[in-house]
C-alpha cells in the first residue's frame, strides 16, 4: 500500500485516511487497524475512532509523539493481522403500524406493496461501518435502491429508540430517543445502548446487521425476555455475501 | 471508596453538573467523553483539596446551587468568579476553606466567566458508570441520575482516609486566569481547511466572532462575517473532538466542546488547541473570540509546559498537606 496520508485532528489526535468514498474494501484496511491497535496496546494511545473512510487516533502526545506514533501507523497499516470474521446481527423487527408510521410513505414513493418493502428490507445484511451521531447509533451501508426515500421534510421531535428508519438511500436504527428526520418503518425491541450494562452498546464497526421480521406478539414476547434478562441477540459470523452459522 | 452523603441540595442553580475529567474509550460506539468544559479550573479545584486533578467536582454555570453540607469537608471554588458565600459570609475563589456540618453554601452568581468548580476533599461520587463519575446528559449517564442536579437531591462524596490541604491554602495570582470581553483562541488547522476560499481564511483568521446564546456543553455557535466555501460544506461523517470549529454551509463557526458528538459531517477549518479550550469554555454569549494559527509543536510544547506546572504545583500542595 502506498504511504497513507496521516494528518492532526488537534493536538491530541491523528487520522489516518484510507479513502475518499464509502467502499467495504476501505471499511476492512479500518478494521483491520483497529484490530491491530487492540492487539497492540501502544502506549500513549487512547482510543481510536473508525469512520467511513479513516480511523482517528486519540493519543497523549506527552508520552508519545506525534511522529513516532505517525509511523507506527504507517507500518501497521501494511500488515493484515489476523482479524476475526465479522458478526452480524439479528435484530428483530415489528414493521409497519404505531411503531412504524411511514412504511406506508416509503411503499407509495417506491411503488411497492409493503409486504415487499419488508421483505426487500430484511432481506440483506448491512454493514456497520461506524457508529457515532448518538451513542451506540450504526450508520449502515448496502441498502437496496428501490426503497430509498427522502428524509421527512420536517423532522420529528421525538423518535423512539430502536425506530428503524429510511434516510435517502441509508437505513438506520435509533439507538436512543432523539429528534430526527428519517422515514420510520419499524421498531427493534432490542437496546442498541443500555448504560446499565457491562457492554453498553451492542454493536462494532466492521460488523453487520440484519433485521428479522417478527409479529406484533412476538415483540412483545421479546421485550418481556429482555426485561427479565432471558433474551440475546443472536449472531453469525461472516459476511454480506456468506454466512457461516456459528456452532 | 466508601460513599458518604455530602451535601442536601436546596437549590439546583441554573445548570449543575457533576462532571470530571471525561470518560474515553468509549468514542468509537458514538459516546462522547464529555467532563468538564474547563479543564483547568477543573485540575486546580482538584488540587486546592488534595485530590487528584482529574476527580469528580461540581460544573456551576452563571448562578449556583445552594447546598446545605450534612458533613465537614475541605472545599475550593475556581473558574468564572461566582462569589461564594458560606453563612452569609463572601469566601474567597481560588483558595481552599473548611466547611462544617449544618453549613449552608451559595453563589451570588458570576460576574465574569460562564463556570465554576466547586471541589471537594475525596470528591464527589456521581454514579460510577462506565468508569467515570461525569454526567453526560444527552445520553442520560452518570452523575446524579444522569442529569444536572435538581432540588432535593443528595449528593455524594469519597470519605475514608484523606490528606487534606489546609483550609486557607491559596494559588500564586498568576495561576488565576482572568476573563476577558474578547478571547484569543490559538487553534492548528483543520482537516478541511482547503474546502475554503482564500477570502475566507483571511477572514476567519483576521475577524472577531460574537458568540450567540447558542452556546452550551455541546458546543458554541459563533456568528461573524459569512466563511465561504470553495468546495461543499458537508463532508462524510468523520471524527471530531473537544475544540473542532466546523463550518457548515450557512458560513458560520461552532466549536465543539465537552458534550461534543463523536462525529460529524461538516467541514473542519481548525482545531482550537488543548491549553485553550478552558478559554473556551469561559466566553459568554455576547463577548468575542478570535482564532490565531500555531504549530502542532507549539501545541505541543504549551501542553507540556501546563503539565510540569500542573506537576510541581501537586508537589508544593502535597508538602502542605496535614
Amino acid at each position: 500500500m502506498h504511504p497513507l496520508r496521516i494528518e492532526p485532528l488537534g493536538d491530541q489526535a491523528l487520522r489516518v485516511v484510507f479513502g475518499t468514498s464509502i467502499s467495504v474494501e476501505t471499511n476492512q484496511h479500518i478494521r483491520s487497524l483497529s484490530w491491530m491497535l487492540k492487539e497492540q496496546k501502544i502506549e500513549g494511545v487512547l482510543e481510536w475512532v473508525p469512520t467511513y473512510t479513516t480511523l482517528t487516533v486519540y493519543y497523549d502526545p506527552l508520552i508519545i509523539s506525534f511522529s513516532s506514533l505517525e509511523e507506527k501507523m504507517q507500518y501497521l497499516a501494511v500488515g493484515t493481522g489476523d482479524v476475526p470474521p465479522a458478526k452480524i446481527y439479528r435484530l428483530p423487527v415489528y414493521y409497519g403500524g404505531d411503531m412504524g408510521p411511514d412504511l406506508q410513505k416509503v411503499s407509495e414513493q417506491n411503488g411497492l406493496e409493503w409486504e415487499k418493502v419488508i421483505q426487500i428490507h430484511s432481506a440483506k445484511s448491512y454493514l456497520i461501518y461506524m457508529l457515532g451521531f448518538t451513542p451506540g447509533f450504526p450508520y449502515l451501508g448496502g441498502m437496496d435502491e428501490r426503497l430509498a426515500t427522502p428524509r421527512l421534510a420536517v423532522p420529528r421531535r421525538q423518535v423512539a429508540a430502536g425506530s428503524v428508519g429510511i434516510a435517502g438511500a441509508q437505513t438506520g436504527v435509533y439507538s436512543i430517543n432523539s429528534p430526527g428526520g428519517w422515514n420510520i418503518i419499524g421498531r427493534t425491541p432490542v437496546k442498541l445502548f443500555d448504560p446499565g450494562q457491562s457492554v453498553p452498546v451492542l454493536l462494532e464497526a466492521g460488523n453487520y446487521i440484519r433485521f428479522t421480521p417478527v409479529t406484533l406478539e412476538q415483540y412483545k414476547e421479546i421485550t418481556e425476555q429482555l426485561e427479565e434478562g432471558t433474551y440475546e441477540v443472536s449472531y453469525e459470523e461472516g459476511t454480506s455475501d456468506g454466512a457461516s452459522s456459528r456452532p | 471508596m466508601k460513599q458518604q452523603e455530602l451535601c442536601y441540595v436546596r437549590k439546583p442553580g441554573l445548570f449543575t453538573t457533576i462532571q470530571d475529567s471525561g470518560r474515553y474509550g468509549f468514542q468509537r460506539q458514538g459516546i462522547s467523553p464529555a467532563g468538564a468544559m474547563d479543564p483547568y479550573a477543573l485540575a486546580l479545584a482538584n488540587m486546592l483539596v488534595g485530590n487528584e486533578a482529574s476527580s469528580a467536582v461540581l460544573e456551576i454555570t452563571i448562578t449556583g446551587p445552594t447546598l446545605l453540607f450534612k458533613q465537614d469537608t475541605v472545599a475550593a471554588v475556581t473558574g468564572a468568579d461566582v462569589e461564594p458565600i458560606l453563612n452569609g459570609n463572601r469566601i474567597a475563589m481560588w483558595k481552599s476553606f473548611a466547611i462544617e456540618k449544618g453549613d449552608e453554601l451559595r453563589f451570588k452568581g458570576a460576574r465574569s466567566g460562564m463556570r465554576a468548580y466547586l471541589g471537594v476533599q475525596g470528591g464527589f461520587a456521581g454514579e460510577g458508570r462506565m468508569s467515570s463519575h461525569e454526567t453526560y446528559v444527552r445520553a442520560n449517564i452518570g452523575g446524579v441520575n444522569g442529569r444536572e442536579l435538581q432540588r432535593g437531591d443528595t449528593i455524594f462524596c469519597y470519605g475514608g482516609k484523606q490528606a487534606a490541604v489546609p483550609p486557607g491554602t491559596a494559588l500564586h495570582e498568576d495561576l488565576i486566569p482572568g476573563y476577558p470581553n474578547k478571547q484569543v483562541l490559538r487553534v492548528l488547522a483543520g482537516p478541511e481547511e482547503d474546502a475554503f476560499t482564500e477570502e475566507a481564511l483571511t477572514t476567519f483568521y483576521q475577524s472577531l466572532f460574537t458568540v450567540t446564546n447558542e452556546a452550551d456543553r455541546m458546543g458554541l455557535r459563533l456568528k461573524g462575517a459569512r466563511l465561504a466555501h470553495a468546495r461543499p460544506a458537508d463532508i462524510l461523517s468523520d471524527a471530531a473532538t473537544f475544540g473542532t470549529v466546523q463550518v457548515a454551509a450557512e458560513g458560520q463557526p461552532i466549536i465543539l466542546m465537552a458534550d461534543r458528538q463523536t462525529t460529524g459531517g461538516y467541514t473542519r477549518i481548525a482545531n482550537v488547541i488543548s491549553v485553550d479550550l478552558s478559554k473556551a469554555a469561559q466566553v459568554r454569549p455576547g463577548q468575542q473570540v478570535s482564532f490565531r494559527k500555531v504549530t502542532l509543536r507549539d501545541a505541543h510544547e504549551l501542553m507540556r509546559k501546563e503539565r510540569k506546572l500542573m506537576r510541581s504545583l501537586a508537589t508544593r500542595l502535597a508538602d502542605q498537606q496535614t
